[in-house]
């Protein structure tokens, strides 16, 4: 259990998927003018990531790895190299699947999440915790809580930075840093104060 | 719109509509790989080799693809093309490979390449569509190799992993900056790119959201 709670807190503060690795920036940057769009997205975003860095997992290990399809009798396959289409495209489906069955049974949900759950399929963050989960060899279980605690991390970041632009646009910055300039001046800032987090040992 | 000419949509997107500076697309990976030039140089080439032929081949197929299901032949060939790339690193440059990890694949969901396949080779015919990604490919390379060289030079004081400038520790006279190693420095440094950029190029300034109105009676303020 320890391990768990652990390998959670990890993907959340220290490994953070937008200020520590910088995925996911350009849905970062474009949708975090107002705090409440950008919770909505977090949401979705954790969604999502917890169903898909799992299925992903049990299709790495029952298809895709060396020697995965023993079950089949091709114990010498070696599918690995087919990784990065079936990862996006089992996310595009996820995502697809998850729009259509939020819109039939939880249409409230689905109006709050609507405009985001496409563009969550271009989500950086989404992919990188599916090929982080391959890089590290995280089993089932570990795959899950890292799926959470990877999206939630995300949702954190996108939260923390649209409840500072929102106090931001009354502030007066140069011609030249308005906008997308001075966003990443404060995304470098809010990074290096979550580099304090890397010094912690779990 | 008049029709595009290929020096035009090859050269556009380096300085006047820069894919990192005005467009906000793919910025993930521009700093992530940033902090020597070598890993910055090999992103930049697939990059742009990716957004290059990924054009070309949906610009090619762009009347036969239904609309409903674009995005995911879109990303099919755009996933096949990375895939290439990243055998290729794995066999040639396994080293490098290992040091970009995730990065090479997260070309898929580079927005640079999405971006550009929706807005520019869904429309026009594949030679201009294959220049327009190469084009855009060259403004995100100049990005990441100005970040690649500013940060390594002036953090390690090293080009390529060559020494250009002694360093204090081994009797030089240059202290390095530690804090161009470090990934913010990435951030501030995009900023104040796209600062230099925008001073340079003032039709790119955005409009404040809030303006703020001047002081009435200085008197009355205090």
């Amino acid at each position: 259990m320890e391990h768990y709670l652990s390998l959670f807190v990890r993907a959340v503060f220290i490994e953070n998927m937008a200020l520590a690795f910088f995925l996911g920036m350009c849905t970062f940057i474009a949708i975090s003018k107002k705090v409440e769009t950008a919770i909505g997205l977090g949401i979705a975003v954790i969604v999502v990531q917890t169903i898909t860095v799992p299925a992903n997992n049990l299709i790495y290990t029952y298809l895709l790895r060396e020697g995965a399809l023993a079950w089949a009798g091709l114990p010498d396959v070696d599918l690995s190299f087919l990784g990065l289409l079936s990862y996006i495209g089992v996310i595009a489906a996820i995502v697809q699947i998850l729009e259509m069955l939020l819109d039939k049974y939880v249409p409230s949900l689905y109006n709050a999440l609507g405009v985001f759950l496409p563009l969550i399929t271009v989500n950086c963050a989404i992919m990188a915790g599916s090929l982080f989960m391959v890089e590290r060899d995280y089993n089932l279980a570990e795959s899950t809580v890292y799926g959470v605690g990877s999206g939630a991390s995300w949702a954190l970041a996108i939260a923390l930075l649209a409840g500072i632009r929102e106090k931001l646009k009354y502030s007066d910055v140069p011609d030249g840093l308005q906008g997308l300039g001075i966003t990443f001046i404060t995304i470098g800032l809010m990074s290096l104060g979550f580099m304090s987090f890397s010094g912690v040992q779990l | 719109m008049a029709k595009p000419t290929v020096k035009e949509v090859l050269f556009n997107p380096v300085f006047a509509n820069n894919p990192i500076g005005l467009q906000i697309l793919g910025i993930c990976s521009a700093l992530a790989v940033t902090s020597n030039l070598q890993t910055a140089l090999v992103m930049s080439l697939a990059l742009t080799l990716v957004t290059g032929f990924s054009n070309l081949f949906i610009s090619m197929i762009r009347n036969q693809i239904p609309s409903s299901i674009r995005m995911i032949v879109q990303m099919v060939i755009i996933a096949s093309l990375v895939i290439v790339v990243d055998q290729i690193l794995k066999a040639y440059a396994y080293g490098l490979s290992k040091q970009l990890s995730v990065f090479v694949g997260l070309i898929i969901t580079n927005c640079i390449v999405m971006g550009r396949a929706e807005a520019f080779a869904m429309q026009n015919p594949p030679v201009l569509s294959f220049w327009d990604g190469i084009g855009n490919g060259l403004g995100y390379s100049v990005v990441l190799l100005t970040l690649g060289v500013i940060r390594e030079l002036f953090g390690a004081g090293k080009l390529f992993g060559v020494e250009i400038i002694a360093l204090a520790k081994d009797g030089g006279w240059y202290v390095p900056n530690g804090l161009l190693l470090l990934p913010p420095s990435a951030f501030f440094l995009i900023g104040l790119l796209i600062w230099a950029l925008r001073t340079w190029r003032t039709e790119q300034l955005e409009k404040p959201a809030f303006r703020m109105a001047p002081q009435v009676v200085e008197k009355e303020a205090y």
